[in-house]
């Protein structure tokens, strides 16, 4: 099905440009056509079927969901809710109080915006049409993944002692039972199939709207990494041989803050042309998830040394990540 | 009446509150609009979406930019 976009790129290169097959530049554009095309076409009806599907989902619905669980299973809850929530990271603060304000553990609250920035529908579409489904779920699991260790940890070493005075007043009261707690009778009303069109139409407008720019650019970059550095290079260079280029990929994307949309498609140039796999997704990941807008906004709720601890976990899970993947890869993917 | 338009400052909460501007001069309506960014008070309207709007201190709208019959009823009550 994805083929058809090899063939536009195909006709629009070669046939209608006259550029002649095989030369770098050819190269080059034919990979920057065909990507663009097809992402944003699979951007446009994703985002819309995924839309209809989650249009009742809304924060105080996951608060709902999340409270009062076990706290093993809030992990994995609060991490895949971060994945499929529709979520703004200048939300970011007002979640975090919302959530702690209902005596949601430190650890759990933190696996949801941990995992939130890494999985979304729009790097889910993006990993798929690029590198295929199963790079696509091994990606989903390891987001999962950093944000249920990096809240469990967060945990263990009771962050919750590092917030600021409010904040931990708030969950403290919570906790004790002072403040009432959200019901299900905060929840949203069914909504109609016309509810969920509107709300679905006005997702693609508003996402699509905010990304196309950021695709173009990721692809631009991934385009020219394609067309230019010899095949190889990374592989001897950077290969999994060489255990610092981990921490080396996790400290060049710190800098870097990007959204995973115009990572993705350096990902895929990076992996196609022999950067290991566990150091590519170091890279993105410190590149996605480690943003200091977001840490600085995090200040208003944190002490410096919660933020610091964080940030700590952060680039050790990446480092993680990394070197396992680097190690499984070559069994994982022997096929693909 | 008193609107707050409540968010941590992000280009949202700008457009929210030049909206609610707007459609107030042009109903008439004497609105005093105000940006909030202090995360305590947006806790305690118990907040999780932004942007939002209160109305004379009471919660009404969040989640996202009210659209211009939102504010409409928002402004004429």
């Amino acid at each position: 099905m994805l083929a058809i976009f090899t063939w536009l790129a195909d006709w629009i290169v070669y046939r209608s440009l006259g550029f002649e097959e095989g030369t770098r530049l050819a190269d080059a554009m034919h990979f920057f056509v065909e990507d663009t095309s097809k992402i944003l076409v699979l951007l446009v009806v994703m985002i819309y079927v995924i839309a209809l599907a989650r249009a009742s989902l809304n924060l105080e619905r996951v608060r709902y969901y999340i409270q009062h669980r076990h706290r093993l299973t809030g992990y994995f809850l609060g991490s895949g809710f971060g994945a499929i929530t529709p979520f703004c990271s200048c939300s970011s603060i007002p979640l975090f109080l919302g959530f702690t304000s209902a005596g949601i553990p430190l650890g759990v609250t933190m696996a949801f915006l941990f995992t939130s920035p890494i999985i979304n529908e729009v790097a889910v579409i993006m990993l798929w049409g690029l590198l295929g489904w199963q790079f696509t779920l091994v990606y989903v699991v390891i987001g999962v993944l950093v944000g249920v260790s990096g809240g469990m940890i967060l945990d263990l070493l009771r962050g919750e002692r590092w917030l600021q005075s409010f904040a931990a007043k708030a969950y403290q009261q919570a906790e004790s039972g002072v403040q009432n707690s959200p019901d299900a009778g905060d929840l949203p009303q069914k909504l109609t199939l016309k509810d969920r069109h509107r709300f679905a139409s006005s997702e693609v407008r508003d996402i699509v709207g905010r990304i196309w720019k950021w695709v173009l650019i990721g692809v631009a970059l991934g385009s020219a990494l394609h067309g230019f550095v010899p095949e190889g290079w990374f592989a001897q260079n950077l290969g999994s041989g060489q255990w610092w280029s981990v921490p080396a990929g996790v400290l060049a994307g710190l800098p870097l803050y990007s959204n995973a949309t115009a990572v993705i498609p350096v990902m895929e140039s990076l992996i196609v042309k022999g950067l290991p796999v566990g150091t590519t997704l170091a890279f993105c990941m410190s590149t996605v998830a480690a943003s200091f807008p977001e840490f600085i906004m995090l200040k208003q709720v944190m002490q410096y040394r919660l933020l610091g601890l964080i940030f700590v976990i952060l680039l050790l899970n990446f480092m993680v990540v990394g070197w396992i993947m680097n190690a499984v890869s070559p069994w994982l993917f022997a096929g693909a | 009446m008193r609107i707050e338009v409540l968010g941590t400052g992000c280009k949202k909460c700008d457009t929210t509150a030049d909206a609610i501007r707007e459609v107030a001069s042009e109903l008439g309506v004497d609105a005093e609009v105000e940006k909030v960014t202090d995360p305590q008070v947006i806790m305690q309207y118990q907040v999780m979406s932004t942007p939002a709007v209160a109305v004379d201190g009471q919660l009404r709208h969040s989640g996202s930019v009210p659209t211009r019959e939102t504010i409409t009823g928002l402004l004429s009550q």
